[in-house]
């Protein structure tokens, strides 16, 4: 067992940069590197998330450091805040090191309502979005797919929604990969995992997933918020949902079909929920497939939520504000592995940077990015803690150089489940958020106790430590009027 | 007075997620206390009537894969069938091999699903007096 890793175990390598190097402990094949002030340092030291990225530099075929983010905590396997990225053909790809909700991620829509004149219907405007967004688990969707459909989903993803009248155009070139990655293939599904997601797309699943109307607070670019359609005083809408039950098995069949892989590949590891398999292996190829189709499943399911979001602005706010519609600013994921080239010591290398609760965050110039974005940089959507602050952040060219073109996701826990249940009461949650404007919908009280603004870090500081660091810059601060918990 | 029985299952901290740590005399107990304990951490309540009886049958590489699969076995009848487990009768094999009949009850409601039951750090181990593991869940 590894002794308690501590403040002094790193080396600082610049204001809001730390390095564990390789000696710290056998078996590290590359160094673990934080973005952290002091304090997110001392926060992180709190749980099992930083040996969890230790753990996670004895994967095979790693090319650089493996990154955390400031928002990191203890995951299962992998710590959530975590970037690695392996070789291509022969190094690995690690199902837990992308993490169950497969292409978990963030949308955000822009619209031009002022909260001056949606102030009155905003409770209206939360039981709309909670009627019209199907919430937890097994629940029927609102878009119950045959087994053909299916398989048109996985293969392609927002582009599916677009053809069955979910979607616009715009909405697709404003997506991560256009809402459909390459390379998915239904054969390599198993019949669970089909059953489980033909009953679910459109749905927004439970945990930490919702659906929040913020107001622009604050805006730190004129250039980039005008870009993105976001100005301050006017409403926005986040979507943050995944792949739901279908991913979980995805991830579960290949969690269990990589036991066996790595022996038969001699891999050593210090934790199963690590297991993985050469990514030119009959294996690797298999997940990468079954991954795409996870990932597009849930492009599809997020643009379904901003149909349901913009039938919800039309329910409640047509006839009483002069215009409800919602436009996309950009659709991201943060549980992911996508295959990339990067700049590893001088060499231009293509690798497989696995993103666990980080986020893409490429910087300007990228092809891949909406022409009115590409000489910003890629958006990032950074959703805070139920009933705090979120922020919208341009990747930038040193998220390209430092950390794989990634960035944070969020605010990152602080507290336990179990602790934020026993000092937390649901309802009393509520009537605390109601006193300070902002309503909620919820479907599980124990459930809002978990997630209470108290058992997360100030995501305030996670974003001034990457804007410090260099690797994402400030576009807007978003404040919350409504949120809708699974 | 006699103390009351030991509860055979514990929440313990985790930042993020579920942990459970379950006991058993043997595994098909240790396999029974950890479904039971997976059904009250996630608020599960069952409805009226006496069930239905099911079989189970799994095959695994080795003890830990075979709880994984045991425990995804419920959550996914949970999901799909909106059913929970009890009376569990079960005969395990060599570690690898279960079968076993439960009572498959219509669920009442759930207070919140869990994703998967992952590997992280799992492994049964004996203690002096049977067998504990402590089980990591995506929620």
């Amino acid at each position: 067992m590894a002794e308690k890793l501590r403040k002094q175990d790193f080396t600082r390598l610049a204001p809001t940069l730390w390095e564990i190097p390789t000696s710290y402990q056998a078996g590290m094949r590359v160094p673990v590197r934080l973005f952290a002030d002091e304090r997110l340092l001392e926060a992180a030291l709190g749980d099992k998330s930083l040996q969890q990225a230790i753990n996670a530099s004895t994967l095979p075929g790693l090319v650089s450091h493996v990154t955390v983010m400031p928002d990191v905590h203890q995951g299962y396997g992998f710590p959530i805040g975590g970037v690695a990225a392996t070789r291509l053909p022969s190094g690995v790809i690690s199902p837990g090191a992308i993490g169950y909700d497969i292409n978990c991620g963030v949308r955000l829509l822009s619209s031009r309502v002022s909260f001056e004149e949606a102030q009155l219907h905003i409770p209206d405007l939360a039981s709309a979005l909670y009627r019209n967004s199907p919430s937890g688990v097994g629940v029927k969707g609102s878009v119950p797919l045959s087994a053909k459909e299916l398989d048109r989903v996985c293969r392609e993803g927002s582009q599916w929604a677009l053809k069955n009248g979910f979607a616009r155009e715009d909405d697709i070139v404003r997506t991560e990969e256009s809402g459909r990655i390459s390379g998915a293939d239904p054969s390599t599904l198993s019949p669970r995992a089909k059953k489980r997601g033909r009953p679910q797309l459109g749905t927004l699943g439970a945990g930490n997933h919702f659906v929040e109307v913020d107001v622009v607070e604050q805006v730190f670019s004129n250039e980039a918020a005008d870009a993105m359609g976001l100005s301050v005083g006017h409403l926005a809408v986040q979507i943050h949902c995944g792949s739901r039950g279908f991913g979980h098995q995805v991830c579960t069949d290949y969690v269990k079909e990589f036991q066996p892989a790595v022996q038969r590949y001699k891999i050593q590891l210090p934790d199963r929920e690590l297991v993985c398999a050469p990514l030119d292996s009959p294996e690797g190829k298999r997940y990468l497939g079954a991954m795409a189709c996870a990932a597009n499943y849930a492009f599809a399911n997020r643009q379904i939520m901003a149909h349901h979001a913009r039938r919800s602005f039309e329910e409640a706010l047509a006839g009483r504000v002069a215009d409800w519609d919602l436009r996309q600013v950009y659709d991201i994921a943060h549980n992911m592995g996508k295959i990339e080239e990067h700049l590893v010591a001088g060499e231009r290398l293509e690798v497989c940077v696995h993103r666990k609760g980080a986020t893409r965050a490429f910087g300007p110039g990228y092809e891949g990015l909406p022409e009115e974005y590409r000489p910003l940089g890629q958006p990032v959507l950074v959703p805070g803690s139920m009933g705090t602050a979120s922020w919208v952040l341009l990747g930038t060219e040193g998220s390209m150089e430092q950390s794989f073109g990634s960035t944070c996701h969020g605010a990152g826990r602080t507290m336990s489940r179990k602790k934020a249940k026993k000092t937390v009461r649901g309802d009393k949650l509520i009537d605390e958020l109601e006193k300070r404007g902002i309503s909620i919908r919820a479907g599980s009280l124990p459930g809002l106790a978990e997630e209470a603004p108290q058992a997360y870090k100030d995501v305030d500081a996670v974003v001034e430590v990457v804007a410090r660091a260099g690797i994402a810059k400030k576009v807007a601060r978003l404040r919350p009027v409504a949120v809708i918990k699974g | 007075m006699a103390q009351p029985p030991a509860k055979m299952y514990e929440e313990i901290e985790h930042t993020a997620d579920w942990a459970l740590r379950v006991r058993g005399a043997d595994l098909p107990a240790l396999f029974s206390n950890a479904a039971l304990g997976m059904m009250e951490l996630a608020g599960v309540r069952m409805g009226n009537g006496s069930g239905q009886e099911r079989t189970i049958e799994l095959q695994a590489i080795d003890k830990e894969t075979l709880l994984v699969d045991w425990l995804h076995e419920l959550l996914v009848a949970l999901e799909l069938e909106q059913i929970a487990f009890r009376d569990i009768e079960l005969e395990i094999a060599g570690g690898t091999r279960l079968a076993g009949t439960v009572q498959a009850v219509p669920l009442a409601s759930m207070e919140k699903p869990i994703k998967a039951v992952t590997f992280n750090e799992l492994e049964i181990i004996e203690l002096s007096q049977g067998l504990e593991a402590t089980i990591v869940f995506d929620v």
